[in-house]
């Protein structure tokens, strides 16, 4: 106990400084939203590559929370889909009822090249196709995977701050 | 006329304080954790958000998971004006004692643990076993303290025990009032749901106890259930703050009643402070390792009441 | 008032038992369920003029041979009459509807249910150890011949008679000891001269009558280790018999030990008490444990009248050990909370016992595990239920709650003027209490939730039908009288002090009509109010939603969350031992659950799992450790008896030739 008390006083803040807010992607969802948006990651086939990203941006470093962005464990308690990876075969019909499960309003965000148009996984067997032909898709992240910074950016266009 | 303003600034000082209270040990633990932390009203945003969002009734469920979220709110905010935070003379306090005030809280756990039962799925069933297991166990704690509190006073009454705290402050570092604060300190955790007996951050189901329950509701019912559960803790640590450190509570003349206010809101920021650094040390115990803490602070409770026995004992 | 309506009770009840008995199928099962019930409100009426004061005696010389029948009503007995009276005019509409099917409108059992009601009606009236003692008797074999009334359907059932029978007569021998001996060293049979003549009696003789009546009575109020027998009869007796005897029969067990300890002896020993104290702490937690890991409806309810007959006990036991030590006031407030805490537990047993036997009659099974989702078939009965199990778990809103808070005071208080045996005795005690609460919480919270909630979990469940009218009309009954209890203690809480003073004599000891003020000391507390409060809370929280939540109100349906794997069935749901299992866990050691646990591999490979069978069973462990060493030694000698026993005649004679020359021996030896 007496090292961690040691380590927490030694790290300080690791948070990088906030960069300035960008123009919100959704003006009128950020509205109804006003600073506050509860996540459900929902990973339709991902390589895991985003995963790892999103759990950087939500780490101490960027902070996504700081924003008003904060994960949940039940698609009712979300405001915002995250899907991850290009959606397989097995996942088209849990990511449609997790898409019905979740209160209006809602948002669906496709995170990372997979999602928004199946990546290296195009024409794949196991592959229905792009999160855009499940459910609708209000926002995109491009990248494969996409840097912290772009998710952080993102959130913080829904959240508005 | 001090009582029936001071019950009606506890309640309000409750509901609107008590989503700060969240915000504030969100804050905490994440400055220690290096994080810059989402700024104590975030909470409030929250709740804001939610009752904008569309209420869901899943299928088969029936009127109580509807009517739960009302009633925990309903029988947290009767507790909020019936004990001493801002004033001894609420004009509830003669309804209920410390036992009916626990009771009350049980009341509305059962109905919430209803509604997980309600919905059928297996996480809601599990929540509400899990939760009653915590409930079962922490009652006897509960009623220990009390006794142990109540038998130098003579009376179980808050408002009794609080105004003899106050006669007589060295009360409060008796071995019987000590024993009393660890074994509800404890109590309080299990009954709010914090780490180590619950966590209530946490996205794993299968670790969950009172989010398993309400896992199912969206929009103004999840609203008033995170709302509820903020009350709670507040009036929870409100409660140990008026027990064992009621100073500067309003007693007679009305003028103290902002005092009353700000010095509950200063205890129960420090109070909550406190437990969120505390948690940062800790990690969650095993489902079946909690009964064991719960043991312990049972013991404690009644090692509190023999010591306060013979302290009374002439 | 008494004295018309104790003979207008008795006369109803044995009305209906002849209509019972000599009218045709047809009217039979209406005419005996409302003449019962007309019975069991004249009891009422005679019940509470005694307990306002109308004290009523009567001789009848003729009536028993040698020594008469002698009844008394005082407002001890009125209290008692009066819960039985009220049990019984539920459970008799209940009846009407209940006993259409399965047999039970048969001459058996329409005639018993009166007479069990009678002997009921003439117990807490009997005023002779011989009177008393036949009426014990009387109510004990129509109990028992109700027990077995599905004797043909269900092998458990003989089982449980067979229990019963034993432990009620083995409970008979020893209150018939006791009481034979305390009426020989008084030289009266009357128990106005038991009174005069107790304070005269050696401590160690007294001592022994009241072990003696205690253990008997204990075993009829089901308290642990005595209670065996109650598990096993009152789940298996058709439901609103077993309303009648875990609400209304059990009761009369506790009045038997107010009776002779406190009335009769005249209040005694410490070490009397203590005994009552520690029999009922032990049996309010073994009983509730057991409640909270039953899966069989009725068995629970069973449990939970051996946990709540405890707790009567506890506050039993504590005024006696308060009056012995001079508190007098203290003494009142724990008799008046155990007396209240009949009242209670008679209102909501009766009430879940019968919507038990709804659910039962609704849908086949009692077991928890196969039930659920009754909410929408049987809707009624659901809220009836829902009613009781508030009640019976301690919560405010509920009746068992004042009563709770009550004896929590009177333990609690006890402290500071008692002494060392009250330093030692009282925190566990309160330890005791505060945990059955905790974990009836539990209990009822499983019966309720998994019981009706959610979906069904068989098809007995998903077929079930609501309850007729006097089923339900019977059930309506006990609520309403549970609601009023629990919000206004206030109304029985004067008549109640009468019938306490007659053990305890002293000032009321909880006075006030909305807040319950303790006489004496600093404890207040107002159902009333907490209910108007929460009520006020709710509206305003509604209100404040309807304001705060404009934006979206129009809720929607959805299906349930099953984390996007496809519908979920019933098997998904967790049941009532799964819901039991970690409570099962902790109290491990009390409880010695018996799990197996086969698992079959494939033939291919040992590392294949073919099929896993898991069979977990929750037994009576006093039973297991108790009784049955006990059973099995006596059938051992039996057995071994046998061997004497050859069926020579030359034997046989012999036998009687050495018997009577030994005699004649020791004869010569001791003269």
């Amino acid at each position: 106990m007496r090292d961690l008390f040691r380590k927490i006083r030694k790290t300080g803040r690791v948070a990088q400084d906030a960069p300035r807010a960008p123009e919100p992607v959704l003006p009128e969802r950020a509205r109804d939203l006003g600073g506050s948006v509860q996540i459900r990651h929902v990973d339709a086939g991902s390589c895991n590559g985003c995963e790892v990203e999103i759990a950087s941006a939500f780490g101490p470093v960027y902070d996504a929370e700081r924003y008003g962005a904060r994960q949940v464990a039940s698609p009712r308690h979300a405001d915002a889909l995250l899907v991850t990876g290009p959606v397989t075969r097995n996942m088209e019909m849990a990511l449609r009822r997790t898409y019905e499960a979740v209160p209006e309003p809602k948002v669906v965000i496709a995170l990372g090249d997979c999602a928004r148009n199946c990546g290296v996984f195009a024409e794949a067997y196991g592959v229905v196709g792009a999160v855009g032909d499940v459910v609708p898709v209000d926002l995109e992240i491009p990248g494969c995977p996409p840097e912290p910074e772009a998710i952080v950016a993102a959130l913080r266009g829904l959240t508005g701050r | 006329m001090t009582g029936i303003i001071g019950a009606v600034l506890q309640v309000v000082l409750v509901a609107a304080g008590a989503p700060l209270l969240v915000g504030l040990m969100r804050q905490v633990r994440a400055r220690a954790e290096g994080r810059a932390g989402a700024g104590i009203l975030q909470p409030w945003r929250d709740l804001r958000k939610l009752l904008r969002k569309e209420p869901i009734t899943p299928h088969g469920t029936g009127p109580l998971f509807r009517m739960a979220p009302l009633l925990l709110a309903g029988t947290t905010l009767v507790v909020a004006a019936m004990i001493p935070l801002v004033t001894t003379r609420s004009p509830l306090d003669g309804a209920a004692d410390l036992f009916a005030v626990t009771a009350l809280l049980a009341l509305g756990t059962v109905a919430l643990a209803l509604a997980g039962l309600d919905t059928g799925t297996a996480f809601g069933g599990m929540g509400a076993s899990r939760e009653m297991v915590v409930l079962a166990l922490v009652e006897p704690t509960i009623l220990l303290s009390t006794f142990a509190m109540s038998v130098r006073v003579g009376s179980t009454n808050l408002g009794a025990i609080v105004t003899s705290v106050l006669d007589d402050p060295q009360q409060v570092v008796f071995p019987a009032s000590l024993l009393a604060l660890v074994a509800l300190v404890v109590v309080v955790i299990a009954e709010a749901g914090r780490i180590p007996v619950d966590n209530p951050s946490t996205h794993l189901e299968l670790t969950m106890i009172h989010e398993a329950m309400v896992l199912e509701y969206a929009g103004p019912d999840l609203a008033l259930v995170e709302w509820a559960s903020a009350m709670r803790l507040t009036v929870l640590l409100g409660l140990l703050a008026g027990l064992f450190a009621p100073w500067g509570i309003a007693v007679d003349s009305p003028a103290m009643l902002p005092v009353g206010a700000a010095a509950i809101a200063a205890k129960v920021a420090v109070a909550g402070a406190a437990l969120a650094a505390a948690e940062v040390f800790m990690a969650k115990l095993r489902m079946f390792r909690v009964p064991e803490l719960l043991a312990g602070s049972f013991v404690l409770a009644l090692f509190a009441v023999a010591s306060s026995f013979f302290l009374v004992a002439p | 008032m008494t004295s018309v309506a104790f003979p207008a009770a008795l006369g109803l009840t044995l009305l209906a038992a002849v209509a019972g008995l000599v009218l045709p199928r047809g009217p039979r099962r209406v005419t005996a369920g409302v003449l019962t019930a007309g019975g069991g409100a004249a009891a009422v009426v005679a019940g509470a003029a005694a307990m306002r004061g109308g004290d009523w005696s009567a001789r009848l010389p003729g009536l028993l041979p040698l020594a008469g029948a002698r009844l008394a009503l005082d407002p001890l007995g009125g209290l008692f009459l009066a819960v039985t009276g009220a049990v019984a005019v539920c459970a008799a509409l209940y009846g009407i509807g209940y006993t259409r099917h399965g047999g039970l409108d048969g001459r058996v059992p329409q005639t018993m249910v009166p007479v069990f009601l009678a002997a009921m009606t003439l117990v807490p009236a009997a005023a002779s150890v011989s009177t008393f003692l036949l009426a014990w008797e009387l109510m004990a074999l129509a109990s028992l011949l109700l027990v077995v009334a599905e004797h043909r359907s269900r092998d458990e059932v003989r089982a449980a008679g067979l229990w019963y029978a034993v432990m009620t007569h083995l409970g008979l021998v020893v209150i018939l000891g006791g009481l034979a001996g305390f009426a020989a060293a008084a030289h009266s049979e009357s128990f106005e001269g038991l009174r005069a003549a107790a304070d005269g009696l050696p401590a160690a003789g007294r001592g022994a009558v009241f072990l003696a009546v205690f253990a008997g009575f204990a075993s009829k109020a089901g308290i642990a280790p005595l209670h065996v027998w109650l598990p096993r009869a009152h789940p298996e007796a058709p439901s609103h018999v077993s309303a009648l005897m875990s609400a209304a029969m059990v009761n009369l067990g506790v009045y038997g030990i107010v009776r002779v300890g406190f009335d009769l002896l005249g209040g005694g020993a410490a070490w009397w008490w203590l005994l009552v104290l520690a029999a009922g702490g032990a049996s309010a937690l073994y009983g509730i444990l057991q409640a909270a890991v039953a899966g069989d409806l009725k068995r629970l309810l069973a449990y939970s009248t051996c946990e709540n007959m405890g707790l009567v006990l506890v506050g039993v036991g504590a005024s006696g050990l308060f009056a012995v030590s001079g508190a007098r006031a203290l003494s009142a407030l724990a008799l008046t909370a155990a007396l209240l805490h009949i009242v209670n537990h008679a209102g909501f047993k009766t009430l879940l016992f019968l919507a038990a036997g709804s659910v039962l009659h609704g849908t086949g099974t009692r077991d928890l595990d196969a039930l659920g989702g009754l909410r929408t078939t049987m809707p009624a009965t659901t809220a009836l239920f829902g009613v009781g199990a508030l009640m019976a778990s301690a919560l405010p809103l509920g009746n068992g709650f004042v009563s709770e808070w009550l004896l929590l005071q009177s333990l609690i208080h006890a402290l500071p003027s008692g002494g060392t045996l009250t330093a030692v005795t009282m925190p566990p005690a309160v330890a005791v209490v505060a945990l059955s609460a905790g974990l009836a919480i539990a209990t009822f919270v499983k019966a309720f939730g998994v019981g009706f909630l959610a979906r069904p979990r068989s098809s007995a469940a998903e077929r079930a039908r609501e309850a007729p009218a006097p089923m339900l009309a019977g059930m309506a009954v006990a609520a309403l009288c549970c609601v009023l209890l629990a919000i206004s203690p206030g109304a029985v809480l004067p008549a109640l002090a009468r019938s306490v003073a007659v053990a305890a004599p002293g000032p009321d000891a909880v006075t006030g009509p909305v807040t319950l003020h303790l006489t004496g000391l600093a404890g207040t507390m107002s159902p009333l109010l907490i209910a108007a409060f929460l009520l006020v809370a709710v509206v305003g929280l509604l209100a404040l939603l309807r304001v705060a939540a404009t934006r979206r109100t129009a809720r929607r349906r959805a299906r349930l969350w099953d984390c996007g794997a496809g519908p979920m069935s019933a098997r998904m749901e967790y049941t009532a031992t799964s819901f039991a299992e970690p409570l099962q866990r902790v109290f491990d050691d009390v409880l010695a659950p018996e799990t197996d646990l086969d698992v079959t591999p494939l033939k291919e490979s040992a590392y294949l799992v073919n099929s896993v069978t898991y069979r977990t069973r929750v037994g009576d462990r006093i039973e297991h450790r108790l009784y049955r060493p006990v059973l099995t030694a006596a059938a051992r000698a039996g057995e071994a008896a046998r061997g004497l026993a050859n069926g020579s005649v030359h034997r046989y004679v012999g036998y009687g030739f050495y018997t009577f020359t030994g005699l004649l021996i020791a004869l010569a030896v001791i003269r």
